[in-house]
Order: structure tokens, then C-alpha cells, then sequence
């Protein structure tokens, strides 16, 4: 429970709120290492953090979800229905299942990637023509992030999640240097923190220099 | 540190040495934690009810030991579990059993906590990971005080939550070695009548223990409303309402009886949050206290601060009966769990699927996932190794009818070492015409590859033995034994054929390692080229989600019926080289990468 606090005392901006997170995604994209990430950064900067996941028969290639809250004291670990400051959908149908649960004026960041999964495929099910268009209505800021093309193009698809934890990182109030610390703490071996630290800034810059910016600022420090 | 995590440390700083579970969400990770740790002893015992025999067994001996399981686990464990109530403890004795109340990989949403009222033995709750790891020492103290087993209940929220947590050092309680005390261990009828009122004093000594518990704590707010809860639900009406004053029960069984008296008396209004049954507050009511809670609260899966604040504030509506309820109009398509591509299990669904007069008993495992499309072969599913019994009872129904039906099980290796040998064992004593299908993928692959006694390794990466499944069939009484190639799609089709003409019990064993398994070798992967596709979407019947459809089409058939074809790519980096799709292509569209220079590049699904 060491770290930033002092640095941050007084001008806190979760002093009297806790901040909701939600990832979504599907099996073997890792939402739970992205989760991580930003747990972890949360633990760095000095907060309480809770990190509720799913595993089991869910995580085969199914729904997985990873609540992430981060306050001064947070007692439930998971987050209730439309409470959510930030969804991070790694898939966009997955970004229409889960957008009811951002809460009006919150931030929907999407990675703009289509799965099909085996049901769709065989017919059974069809998939939304064109979610992005759908998800710019969205009441709250709207952020698509090229994840999974930026992560295919530094070398490996597994990437998308940490390029998403560093879109992220532009619209949360934790320090740069806190995320940093949280990538070289999961990722041991020096080549792939090196690899994830690059694709965390690759996000993070792509966030920066989105138009919708600046609302998705005002939007998590209320 | 996840209370899992969180479980297997507080277990080691009180000085457990010996641990033995069976893997199940969500408490699979509390072994595979603790067996990292040093100075112990961890391992994965065939079933439950043998691990809890394990750890009892290890506490007879004098040290402290653990014993983690699902909460359905608990049921297999059961029988030991009723009467080590009655024996008691030598070392501490921890029964740890995490519910999946929401039921994300389960198959009930039972509730725990009335094993502690049924076996008259402590239970105690945490309600986060920090509770989690410092309530390992409390049961083991109170269980060496009280020479009873103690049920420490977490659910999901506690095992799959990461919070933080602060460590200890390890303690080395003394080792006491087994006493041979025949009237305490050896529980004939005779000294089981002797101890049944030993147990009824015990449950009455254990709740002043509990009244006089640190932790049960009282946390004085606005005492017009007094909130009783336990578990993940305090965490979530601490939240719902932050003013309430409470009653933290963590040693919730027995209860509290005369804190629960004294916190009712001074507030106005008491309310009782628990997840799944209301069973505190049948018991506070039988006390005589009135509980202003009594059917607001949801019965059915995962509270919420949300569901709890809208269940109690009398704002909100009556609480709706399914958690979160889905806005059907957002939700696009249901995405439920699938196969890997490459799976072993596909062409063994493939194939049963088409043959459509079967019945197929299945199991529980990734097969589950059989009944779905496009496979739909599976048809039954219970429990832990009933496809066999079931399979039996339906093959011997069927003919005392006086009519003709294929019955086929399907079970996978570790379940069937679990629970599946006995129901083998009663096809070949009693005479069934019961195919049963083994599916050796060498590990628990739902769970996330656990080791069990057909891999050859333990929890604790140690070489040993691994179960001859063949030979131990045959030890069993089953003549007619084949084993098959999953990946070989006329081996497989061949080797159902032949047992299913076959008059008597057969077993088929497949023999290919789950795809994430380090077993497994990925081995070069195919494409599909798309001048050779005829859009016949026959591969797509194969259920692989590495094969996607890119394109479809509507063509008037020369019988003047229309026609939609599929044309399909597969994802590069998703295949792992079965070659089960390559077998069912007809117009043999789908080729090594690499044999080709042109490739397909998959792009975003159509429909």
C-alpha cells in the first residue's frame, strides 16, 4: 500500500469516489492479463483495489469480464448494473453486450475488431452490421482504438490488451510511471516488458490524440 | 493476492503441511498455490471425498492440514465429512469450499453453509482476500480447541477477487503423531452413540465461543437500520448503504446468538443480507427476533450493492429473480463457451453427432460443451461420472421394453478416474450394452490442465505412475477395447461402428492431448483457397472456431430451390493443424500454408 499517495494528497481524485472499470472480451484474448495491468497500477499509485474475474467453463472462447475498482477503501468486488466510469470492450459485439452497464456520461473504449463466434458461423445467429456506427450514439465518450491491427503490426496479436490498458491510461487518473512498474512487474522477461511498454505508449498515444479527448477526461474526473 | 491465493498462504503461515483437493472452479488455484510453497505436501487426489480422507488422514497423525473443493465436491465428500464431525481432530483440520452462486462453470448453485447445520461443525466466511488468508489460522485453532472439523465457505467473489494482502511468517505448531484411541477413531455403532451428544455440547459450547468471536465484529452507524450479513454479501450492503450499522458475522455457524440479540435490540429496523438461501435469517427468526428483511432478497444467484439496495430501500422495485437482467435488444448474439481449434473432442462429436438414433449420456468436462450446435451430441448430463450409470439404466430400460436403442457414454480421462470407474465397473457386472467413449485428452482440461493419475505427474511436478486406461478397462471386465486417433475421422467412425455392433460393454479411448497442454505440438496450419470453395459450408459442421465465414450467397439450385452458400477462411494464428476440417472439405479447398502462394487473408465475419 506504498507508492504515490503523498504526491497525490490533496488533489485526489478518487478522495471520495471509487472507480469503475470494466473489461470484456472473449477466452484467450487476455482480459485478465489487461486487468491485471491496471490493478496493479492502481496498487502502485496507493489505492484500495479490488479485481473480480471469471474462470472455468466461461473462459473457453466464451464471455470473460474482469471488474476493476480502484478507491480509498472499496468494499465490493464487483461493480453494479450502469455504475461503470469506463468500459474496455476487446471485441465490438462484445462492446454492444456490455454498454448498458457504463453508467451516462461514462467512457466506452472499444477495440475495433469482429469475432464471429461458431454460431454466428454456422448461421444460427447473425452478427450486427455495423457496431461502431451503433456504439456512437452512445450517451458518454466514445473511444475505438485500433488495438488488435497495432498489435498484429509490433509482432503479436497478444498485444491488443496492453495497447488498450495504455488507451486507457489516457482517460485514468494513475501515473504513467505506476503503469510502467505494473507491465515490468507482469512481464518478467526483460524483451517482453520491453515489447508491452512500447505497445502501452503505442495506446496510450493513439488515446491522446484522439478528438474525443478531452470529454473522456471530464468525464472520469467527476 | 486472490482469496484463493490468499487461502494457500494463510494455510502455510499457520503451519499446514499436508493438502489434498480435486481441481473445480473456483477453488482449483487454493492447491495449486499452496503446493508452491515450502515444507508441504500438495496433491490432487482422484476425487473429493478420497482428498478429504487424505487431509483427515494427515490430521489423525497430529499436523494441520487442509482439504479445498467445489462446492458440489463437497457432496462427494460428504460421507467422510458427516462422520469426521463425530471423530474429531488430532491437528487442525480446515475443509475449504469455494460456491459458484452465480454458476459460471457449475452445475448447481447450492449453498455450503448448510453442510455446517448438517454436520453440526463450525463454518466461518470471509468476505475478502485479506479475511480469506487470516481466517485459516482462526479455523485451525478453533479446530484443535474444539476437536472439530471447520468449514471455511468462500464463494467466486472471494476466490476469483485480487485484493490486497499482508503477509506473515510461518508457524510450526508441533508435530503429534497418531494416538491410538480406538473408542475416538474407530467410530462402531457403539461409539458413535457416545459421541452424538459430545456433538450436540459441541455446537452449544461453539456458538459462546462465537459470541465472544473477533471475527464477528460490530461496526456502529445510524442505528436505524441494522444490517446482518456474511461473506462477499456484507461487502456489497457495506456499499449499499454506507450509514447502516452492522453485524459482521466471519464465524457465522454456529450463531452468534447473543450478539445477534444485542445488535437486534438497538436498532430499529433489522435486516439480514446473505447470498443463495436465507438460512441466518431462519435462524434469527426462530429466535423470536423480528427480521424486517424476511422475502426481499433475491434466492437466486450473485448479489450486487445495487440488487441488495434495491431489494431493502423499498425505493426500487421487488427484486427481480435473475441476476442483472439482460436488455435482449443490446445483446447481439450469445457467445458461449467453445471448443479450441484443434480440439481432440470435435471428431468425436463429429461423428456421433450424425448418427442420429443414438442415445448419448455425457459428463462433465469441456464435452459438456457437445450438446451444442453444430455437434448437439450430447444428451444428458448430471454429474461428476454419471454418463455411465445413466447410460446403463437407460440400455437396461430400453430392453426391458423390449426395444432396440444405442447407448453410448461419453466421459473424459480425469473424470472418469474420479467417478467413472464404479459405473464401468457396473456395466461389466451387470451384463450393459454400453459403449463408453474415454476421451484421454492426459489432463483437467476445463479447469485450466491440472496433473491427475493418468498424466504421470503430480501437483508437485514429481514423475510417477500414470493409469494404463486400456488395462485398467480390462481389468474391469471389458473384452472389447479400442483404442482410436481422434484426429482420424474414418478411424474414429470405424472404431463407434465396431463397438456398437458389438453385444456387450466396449470402451473407445482417444489418445490426443488437450491443445493447451504443453503435450501438444502444434503442427503446420492450414488455409482455405477460396477459388477452390464451394461455400458447401460442410467444414463448418466441424465446430472448429478457427474456421470463419467470410462470405455468403444466395444460388437458385437447378431444382429451382434457393440455396445459401458459405465461403470460409481459416484464421492462421487460431489453427493448430487437426486437419479434421481437410477430411470433411469435398472440393479439397483446404491446404497446408505454405503449399500455395496465393493465401487468403481472414477479414471481419459477414452474415
Amino acid at each position: 500500500m506504498t507508492g504515490n499517495r503523498e504526491k497525490r494528497e490533496g488533489t485526489d481524485p478518487l478522495a471520495a469516489r471509487t472507480l469503475n472499470v470494466l473489461l470484456a472480451g472473449i477466452g484467450g484474448q487476455g482480459v485478465l492479463t489487461a486487468s491485471q495491468l491496471l490493478a496493479e497500477a492502481g496498487v502502485r499509485a496507493g489505492y484500495d483495489v479490488k479485481k473480480s474475474e471469471v474462470h472455468g467453463m466461461a473462459q473457453r472462447g466464451g464471455v470473460v469480464t474482469s471488474h476493476v475498482r480502484i478507491g480509498r477503501r472499496v468494499y465490493s468486488p464487483i461493480i453494479s448494473s450502469g455504475e461503470v466510469d469506463l468500459l474496455v470492450a476487446f471485441e465490438e459485439a462484445e462492446a454492444l453486450r456490455w454498454r448498458s452497464e457504463v453508467r451516462s456520461g461514462g467512457i466506452l473504449m472499444v477495440n475495433c475488431l469482429q469475432v464471429a463466434p461458431p454460431v454466428v458461423n454456422l448461421g444460427l445467429f447473425k452478427y450486427p452490421d455495423d457496431p461502431l456506427a451503433n456504439l456512437r450514439a452512445f450517451d458518454g465518450s466514445f473511444i475505438p482504438v485500433e488495438a488488435s491491427a497495432l498489435a498484429v503490426q509490433a509482432g503479436s496479436p497478444r498485444l491488443a490488451g496492453t495497447i488498450l490498458m495504455g488507451a486507457a491510461s489516457a482517460v485514468l487518473p494513475l501515473a504513467v510511471d505506476d503503469w510502467e512498474a505494473a507491465i515490468r512487474a507482469r512481464f518478467t522477461k526483460a524483451e517482453v516488458a520491453d515489447l508491452n511498454l512500447k505497445a502501452f505508449h503505442q495506446g496510450r498515444e493513439c488515446a491522446l490524440s484522439s478528438a474525443i479527448r478531452q470529454s473522456g477526461n471530464q468525464a472520469i474526473g467527476r | 493476492m486472490s482469496g484463493n491465493e490468499a487461502v494457500a498462504r494463510g494455510a502455510w503461515e499457520a503451519g499446514v503441511t499436508v493438502a489434498s483437493s480435486y481441481p473445480g472452479t473456483p477453488a482449483t488455484e487454493i492447491l495449486e498455490a499452496f503446493a508452491g510453497y515450502p515444507g508441504v505436501y500438495a496433491e490432487w487426489a482422484p476425487n473429493e471425498k478420497v482428498a478429504f480422507e487424505v487431509a483427515m488422514g494427515a490430521s489423525l497423525a497430529g499436523a494441520r492440514s487442509l482439504v479445498s473443493m467445489k462446492h458440489v465436491g463437497l457432496n462427494v465428500a460428504a460421507d467422510p465429512l458427516m462422520t469426521s464431525s463425530y471423530i474429531g481432530v488430532r491437528g487442525g483440520f480446515v475443509i475449504v469450499v469455494s460456491d459458484d452462486v452465480g454458476m459460471s462453470s457449475s452445475q448447481n448453485g447450492q449453498d455450503t453453509r448448510y453442510f455446517a447445520r448438517f454436520a453440526k461443525v463450525p463454518l466461518l466466511e470471509p468476505s475478502d482476500s485479506h479475511e480469506a488468508k487470516a481466517f485459516v489460522g482462526e479455523a485451525l485453532r478453533l479446530s484443535e480447541e474444539m476437536d472439530t472439523p471447520v468449514i471455511m465457505r468462500l464463494t467466486t467473489r472471494i476466490s476469483h477477487v485480487r485484493a490486497l494482502v499482508s503477509l506473515g511468517e510461518r508457524a510450526t505448531p508441533p508435530f503429534l503423531g497418531f494416538s491410538k484411541e480406538p473408542t475416538k477413531y474407530v467410530i462402531l455403532p457403539a461409539h458413535a452413540r457416545k459421541k452424538h451428544p459430545k456433538v450436540l455440547q459441541r455446537i452449544k459450547d461453539l456458538g459462546r465461543l462465537a459470541d465472544a468471536s473477533p471475527l464477528n465484529v460490530t461496526e456502529w452507524g445510524d442505528r436505524e437500520i441494522g444490517i446482518i450479513a456474511s461473506g462477499p454479501a456484507y461487502a456489497y450492503a457495506r456499499e449499499a448503504f454506507p450509514d447502516a450499522s452492522f453485524l459482521k458475522l466471519g464465524f457465522s455457524f454456529p450463531l452468534a446468538e447473543g450478539r445477534i440479540r444485542e445488535f437486534a435490540s438497538k436498532v430499529k429496523r433489522l435486516w439480514i443480507v446473505e447470498e443463495l438461501e436465507g438460512l441466518v435469517e431462519a435462524d434469527v427468526l426462530a429466535m423470536g427476533i423480528r427480521v424486517d428483511s424476511v422475502g426481499k432478497l433475491p434466492r437466486i444467484g450473485e448479489l450486487t450493492p445495487q440488487r441488495v439496495r434495491a431489494a431493502l430501500d423499498g425505493v426500487g422495485e421487488s427484486a427481480p429473480e435473475s441476476a442483472s437482467p439482460p436488455n435482449m435488444e443490446l445483446m447481439p448474439f450469445p457467445r458461449p463457451p467453445t471448443l479450441c481449434a484443434g480440439c481432440p473432442h470435435m471428431g468425436v462429436f463429429y461423428t456421433l453427432g450424425k448418427m442420429r438414433d443414438l442415445v448419448i449420456t455425457g459428463d462433465i468436462g469441456c464435452y459438456t460443451l457437445g450438446v451444442g450446435s453444430p455437434w448437439n451430441a450430447t444428451h444428458t448430463c448430471v454429474c461428476m461420472g454419471a454418463s455411465l450409470g445413466n447410460a446403463l439404466g437407460i440400455d437396461k430400460a430400453y430392453r426391458l421394453a423390449g426395444k432396440e436403442q444405442k447407448v453410448v457414454a461419453m466421459i473424459g480421462d480425469s473424470t472418469f478416474l474420479h467417478s467413472g470407474m464404479t459405473g464401468l465397473l457396473d456395466i461389466v457386472y451387470n451384463g450393459g450394452n454400453v459403449t463408453v467413449f474415454i476421451l484421454d485428452n492426459r489432463t483437467v482440461g476445463m479447469t485450466g490442465g491440472q496433473e491427475h493419475p493418468g498424466t504421470g505427474v503430480t501437483l508437485q511436478e514429481e514423475k510417477t505412475k500414470a493409469v494404463d486406461f486400456v488395462a485398467l478397462c480390462k481389468a474391469l471386465g471389458v473384452e472389447h477395447v479400442q483404442v482410436v486417433d481422434p484426429y482420424k475421422l474414418p478411424e474414429v467412425y470405424r472404431a463407434v461402428k465396431e463397438a456398437l455392433a458389438y453385444q456387450g460393454p466396449s470402451v473407445i479411448i482417444t489418445d490426443r492431448p488437450c491443445v493447451l497442454i504443453e503435450e501438444f505440438h502444434r503442427t503446420q496450419p492450414y488455409l482455405v483457397m477460396d477459388e477452390l470453395c464451394n461455400g458447401c459450408g460442410a467444414c463448418l459442421k466441424m465446430g472448429c472456431p478457427a474456421i470463419q465465414v467470410i462470405r455468403r450467397e444466395v444460388v437458385r439450385l437447378p431444382n429451382g430451390r434457393d440455396k445459401e452458400l458459405s465461403h470460409v477462411t481459416i484464421d492462421p494464428a487460431g489453427c493448430n493443424g487437426c486437419e479434421l476440417c481437410v477430411q470433411i472439405c469435398g472440393p479439397k479447398a483446404i491446404v497446408p500454408v505454405g503449399s500455395t502462394s496465393r493465401a487468403v487473408a481472414p477479414s471481419g465475419p459477414q452474415s
